[in-house]
């Protein structure tokens, strides 16, 4: 009876204080937005939000709903997370392997770039970005091509846009290639298991990524043109490009700095990984007469990744939760759009901050769900 | 035989390999140091682009020749060692020496050689370097934000006292090492609160903070005939009991009220600002994150399943939203939830807000210390007849704590660098002001500076925590 006394009342009261903790603050907000006249509910999610957004990805205007706008600001962060993630991954592992290379420059140059970008807080190198660099810019008019497709100007990025016919085509090829890979892939592994013989496996890969969506080209009737951005005069000092696919400076200064702040840490990860490797093992592989790449491909970078790839994800994590200082430079993200804007509109103070943390909340946990289960598939089956 | 090796060197040809070779390097060395910082282009009449790649291809069979497994000159030795071990490494070493030479000139010029440092207006501003003239006239703001500047001299003296007392430890004696861990976890904050609560602050309130001195000088005076065993719970209880009875039995207001005492002004918070808020908020954010994070580290690895979800759910929760929502929340959500009338400072806030989010990352950092002890830890520590308490205290966390102090130094370095998100709630450390100095008409057009300058407090402050918590983990390394 003691024993379980002494288990059951610690817990007891830590439950008695949460409870009452938020017993206390839902009491007080019940008074206050009566008193304020303020009725809580989700409804206002259909209203018509009656404000505009400057860049988003799907069709939006003011006579759009609260949730359209919630959905354009939700796609914006998600854009800005994913090219982050992939040039900072990119980023990362060069530096990362840079950093363990024998010749002193290369080592000590990334040294250098990792003490220094991450020694300086990601907002104020937001703020560089947009507000000191990418003002030195030109004009429209002033600008000089690269490659004369891109125009790279204070108003933003102009790339050329893909104009497709018959996309879906093309998307069944390489939907249809990639099904094709995964399948040869688990023959050739059953095949060397069984009766020991290798199959070509990354050859025929190759093979097939290009050969069906070229024959998808070929017989299947899919074009491709570019529309390249043209400059057009609009006043007698006004200039803008038409056509193509303008990206606005905001973004560009956006994942910039996340990509160049978070590759930093990714380059740790990736350095602390490849050194994690006993020496022995790649003495061992060696030994028994593995070519240099196997013994990289085989050897090193299995078990490297084991060690790399929890902290890269919390980084990927971190990168989008940090994309979130969008709402700094006007981007408009999740938190600008609908924490900002949509928040001062309806004065739903507890509505939309729940619903954003909500949702940078699966957003995250979404990632964590599937790197763990990426992690879990290539730890060591202990038996 | 002789075919093969004329184009590689050995010991025998070693000498007209070594001069051609480095003669070839220097020259396409010197090509691209003339170009870059005397603007001279000396290899001008060749086509425009080999003139621009001839530097690389000259240096590139300079380090070719000279690539020599083992000549026996020290010099030449090491340099094929660490910068030209294969054609591959050749060429990228080539790349970074050239583009270390090409960006020097530039930097140079716009950080020191064109840059106007005199004067305290615009007008000198006429060159095309940097404009240091613009950090130097708003350097007070830059620092100390909205503060008067007549009143600056309260932040100086808080924080050089604050330093001074914090570098106590390093000239204790033996005899006092054994308080240190008390002074720094109980009265060094406390001492800290009082100073930078009530002396910047001021107001009526500063009395609050002589009655805090004079109650801590005595209760460490009273401390030295205390007792050892007495000691813990003495410095626990009397300085907060001395303060109470000096505050409401002995030094009664009325003094105030009749002038004999003459207080300091009062400076809203809302007021502060600049490089000292930086440091305000993220010193007491790191004293209240550590101990919330290491409750809720315990709680996650406690025995019962309910203290354990809620840590569980505590931690998940902060560490999955953005620190920006967070303020969002304490600065719009967070004073629905409190009874009419009852007000925050939103300084205060700001901590609170920041602190539960931190506290969150230290109770994952901690836990992953506490984790990393073997289970023999625990079972030695039980068998001696320790209970809960006193196996964590004495036992795991100084070991755990130990293993997690360079976890513990990135988290508060990330703390340090998340303070400038502050600015959602309105307050202005020096990247906000920073952005409100550069919308002040007479000074457009200077961000490059202002950012370049906070950039490099940044840095500074950063790297110099990073180093030292490298040499800590160095000093407290032990072998297991």
């Amino acid at each position: 009876m003691n024993l379980k006394l002494k288990d059951i009342v610690p817990q007891l009261i830590t439950v008695i204080a949460v409870v009452l903790i938020f017993g206390f603050f839902t009491y007080n907000a019940q008074i206050n937005m009566e008193n304020r006249g303020i009725d809580f509910g989700y409804g206002f999610l259909s209203q018509e939000s009656s404000f505009d957004v400057q860049f988003s990805l799907i069709e939006y205007d003011g006579s759009h709903s609260y949730f359209r706008a919630y959905l354009v600001g939700l796609l914006n962060t998600i854009l800005v997370s994913v090219i982050g993630i992939i040039i900072a991954t990119i980023l990362g592992v060069i530096v990362g392997i840079a950093r363990l290379s024998p010749n002193y420059l290369i080592n000590k140059f990334a040294a250098f770039y990792v003490e220094f970008f991450r020694n300086i807080p990601l907002l104020l190198q937001i703020f560089f970005w947009y507000f000191a660099a990418l003002r030195a810019l030109p004009l429209p008019q002033d600008a000089e091509s690269i490659f004369g497709v891109f125009f790279l100007t204070i108003k933003g990025l102009y790339v050329p846009a893909f104009i497709w016919q018959n996309f879906s085509i093309f998307f069944y090829s390489i939907v249809a290639a990639a099904i094709a890979i995964i399948v040869i892939r688990i023959h050739a592994k059953k095949v060397q298991e069984n009766q020991g013989k290798q199959i070509p496996v990354f050859f025929i890969s190759i093979g097939l990524i290009f050969i069906l969506p070229l024959l998808s080209f070929l017989i299947g009737g899919v074009r491709l043109s570019f529309e390249v951005p043209v400059l057009k005069q609009l006043a007698t000092t006004s200039f803008i490009y038409e056509g193509g696919v303008s990206l606005p400076p905001e973004l560009i200064a956006l994942t910039l700095s996340l990509s160049l702040y978070t590759a930093t840490f990714i380059a740790e990860c990736v350095r602390a990984g490849i050194q994690g490797v006993g020496k022995g093992q790649k003495e061992a592989a060696a030994s028994i007469g593995l070519t240099p790449n196997q013994v990289l491909k085989l050897v090193i970078m299995p078990q490297a990744l084991r060690i790399i790839i929890p902290p890269t994800t919390n980084q990927y994590l971190n990168l989008t939760k940090n994309s979130s200082l969008a709402a700094a430079i006007a981007y408009p993200d999740l938190v600008l759009v609908f924490a900002g804007t949509a928040l001062m509109q309806t004065g739903k103070a507890i509505e939309i901050v729940s619903i954003t943390m909500f949702t940078y909340l699966t957003l995250s946990i979404s990632i964590s769900i599937l790197m763990n289960w990426y992690n879990k598939r290539i730890a060591i089956q202990e038996k | 035989m002789s075919k093969i090796n004329f184009l590689k060197p050995d010991r025998a040809n070693l000498n007209t390999f070594l001069y051609l070779g480095s003669s070839l390097f220097f020259i396409s060395f010197l090509d691209v140091f003339f170009n870059s910082f005397f603007n001279l282009n000396l290899t001008g009449f060749l086509p425009n682009f080999l003139s621009f790649v001839l530097p690389l291809v000259l240096g590139f069979i300079g380090l070719y020749f000279i690539r020599i497994e083992y000549s026996g000159i020290k010099g030449l030795d090491l340099l094929n060692k660490h910068i030209n071990t294969n054609n591959f490494n050749a060429v990228l070493s080539l790349l970074i020496i050239f583009v270390i030479i090409k960006s020097i000139p530039p930097i140079l010029s716009w950080f020191v050689v064109d840059a106007s440092f005199a004067g305290d207006s615009k007008d000198v501003c006429t060159g095309t370097g940097a404009c240091w003239t613009y950090i130097k006239v708003w350097m007070r703001r830059f620092m100390y934000g909205m503060y008067p500047n007549a009143e600056q001299w309260r932040i100086n003296l808080s924080f050089i006292s604050l330093v001074l007392l914090g570098s106590v430890g390093y000239f204790a004696t033996d005899k006092f090492k054994k308080y240190l861990t008390l002074y720094y976890v109980v009265i060094y904050p406390l001492i800290a609160f009082l100073f930078i609560f009530f002396f910047i602050s001021g107001g009526p309130v500063f009395f609050d903070f002589s009655y805090g001195i004079i109650a801590a000088i005595l209760s460490i005076i009273i401390g030295f005939f205390i007792p050892g065993r007495f000691k813990f719970y003495y410095f626990l209880i009397v300085p907060l009991a001395l303060y109470i009875i000096l505050k409401y039995f002995l030094f009664f207001e009325e003094y105030i009220e009749l002038g004999k005492l003459d207080g300091l002004n009062w400076v809203e918070t809302g007021a502060w600002g600049g490089l000292s808020l930086t440091f305000i908020i993220s010193f007491f954010c790191l004293i209240f994150c550590f101990p919330i994070g290491m409750a809720f580290a315990l709680g996650r690895r406690s025995g019962f399943p309910l203290i354990r979800y809620i840590s569980v759910g505590f931690i998940e929760f902060w560490r999955g939203v953005p620190l920006i929502t967070v303020l969002f929340m304490s600065a719009v959500m967070f004073p629905m939830f409190l009874p009419e009338d009852f007000f925050i400072d939103k300084l205060v806030r700001a901590i609170i807000a920041i602190s539960l989010f931190e506290a969150a990352y230290v109770a994952e950092v901690i836990r992953g210390g506490l984790q990393a002890l073997p289970r023999g830890q625990y079972e030695a520590a039980k068998s001696l007849g320790m209970g809960y308490w006193k196996m964590h205290i004495f036992v795991i966390l100084p070991q755990a704590l130990k293993l997690v102090i360079p976890g513990i130094a990135n988290t508060f370095l990330a703390l340090v660098k998340d303070t400038p998100l502050i600015f959602v709630v309105g307050l202005l450390e020096i990247v906000g002001m920073l952005n409100l100095a550069k919308t002040n008409p007479e000074w457009l057009g200077f961000a490059m500076e202002g950012y370049v300058f906070a950039a490099i407090i940044f840095w500074i402050i950063c790297y110099a925590m990073s180093k030292y918590s490298y040499n800590l983990e160095q000093k407290y390394k032990t072998d297991r």
